[in-house]
């Protein structure tokens, strides 16, 4: 499988990395030249020495997706640090460029339900947060002795 | 009408002022905090603090009964975002999207956001308009009603200089509709005859830009019905 990243942060960084020891293809695209660094955290060799690619660019830009490979792949995910763009450029992937799996990583769990409902596929790490912070709260709660369901201390 | 602006910048600000001159209900959304309280000097209770593409920020303006949404703040994607839920979410009639950087208009086409304005654009626009060597200047694109209208300098070595208005064979699909001779504007008749250094105004269809080029351009045979 092609995969084409466009947001090489943490997530974007570490999923790249995955994907390409699973031996997929596997292509970056961000705005921070830096960002190439973050890539290679923790590999014996360079990232291209390794197969994979590096481009440098914004997800707007038109050149910039087609140079990293945009209408040959298989599989694309928006992890950029903002929602809107994750969100435009999903749409501009799945649209223009008939990507046959398009991701969209979204912080707000609202735009995230939403965009869901309109048939995106988005991952929302913060909604993933509340329902652990959630479980883990109700789970703790009793060894605890203190949680929620312990209302007397509160009441005296 | 209820319209709500995003973003307080210099576009949005002015603009809330005009239309709130024009006795419209307005509220503009700002998310830069200094700026939202130097704006909030002047508007008050028309301007709110938020990050516009979170939706309660919306919600809470009111976005269910506006009839028109303007986005105008210094960023596409952000823009785009918001006139799409706007439209798509809430169900608002009329949208329109300031578009900062030219070359992502296509993505406004793409995803139906529309009409989009750019600066850029009109200045370049205005620009043509104000430098003739072009020959044929680009007024007015409407899009949705399918018609465009142009500008032609007409020179000496032009075919239809010097010709009747009347005898002109203008493609089909297209019209003159004004003169503008000596800094004087006038409707054409039959009887004007096209002088050197007239600018004439025609609305076409889309697509017969060619054609008339071919006739009013420099050189041009003077002929409407051409390979086009």
């Amino acid at each position: 499988m092609f995969i084409l990243i466009v947001g090489c942060g943490r997530v974007g960084s570490s999923l790249a990395r995955a994907m390409l020891s699973e031996g997929h293809e596997v292509s970056c695209l961000d705005e921070d030249p830096e960002s190439h660094a973050r890539l290679e955290v923790g590999l014996e060799k360079g990232w291209e020495d390794l197969g994979g690619q590096f481009t440098v660019g914004a997800g707007l830009e038109t050149d910039a997706l087609v140079a990293a490979g945009i209408e040959n792949a298989d599989a694309f995910i928006a992890s950029t640090d903002g929602d809107n763009t994750n969100i435009i450029i999903a749409q501009i992937a799945q649209r223009r460029y008939e990507v046959p799996t398009v991701i969209a990583r979204i912080l707000d769990p609202l735009r995230a339900e939403w965009y869901e409902r309109q048939g995106m596929h988005t991952v929302c790490p913060t909604r993933v947060a509340i329902d652990m912070l959630e479980t883990a709260v109700r789970e703790g709660a009793p060894r605890g002795g203190a949680g929620p369901s312990d209302g007397s201390a509160e009441a005296a | 009408m209820y319209i709500i602006v995003v973003g307080a910048g210099k576009v949005g600000w002015n603009l809330a002022r005009e239309l709130l001159d024009k006795e419209h209900e307005v509220t503009v959304i700002e998310s830069n905090r200094r700026r939202y309280l130097t704006v909030e000097q002047e508007l008050e209770h028309n301007v709110s603090y938020g990050d516009a593409s979170e939706l309660w920020v919306l919600e809470r303006a009111g976005i269910q009964r506006a009839d028109m949404v303007i986005a105008v703040t210094g960023d596409d994607e952000d823009n785009m975002l918001i006139c799409q839920v706007a439209r798509e979410k809430y169900s608002v009639e009329r949208i329109i999207a300031r578009v900062n950087n030219p070359r992502n208009r296509p993505h406004f086409d793409l995803l139906g956001i529309k009409p989009s304005v750019s600066a850029t654009d009109l200045i370049l626009r205005l620009l043509e308009h104000e430098v003739p060597e072009y020959g044929l200047v680009h007024l007015l694109d409407l899009q949705e009603e399918q018609l465009e209208i142009i500008e032609m300098l007409l020179g000496k070595d032009c075919g239809v200089t010097g010709r009747r208005v009347g005898d002109l064979e203008m493609p089909e699909g297209s019209l003159l509709i004004s003169v503008l001779r000596s800094g004087r504007g006038f409707v054409p008749g039959p009887d004007t005859v096209l002088e050197a250094g007239d600018e004439v105004l025609a609305v076409l269809d889309p697509g017969h830009e060619e054609q008339l080029k071919n006739m009013f351009g420099p050189g041009g045979d003077g002929v409407g019905g051409g390979s086009g």
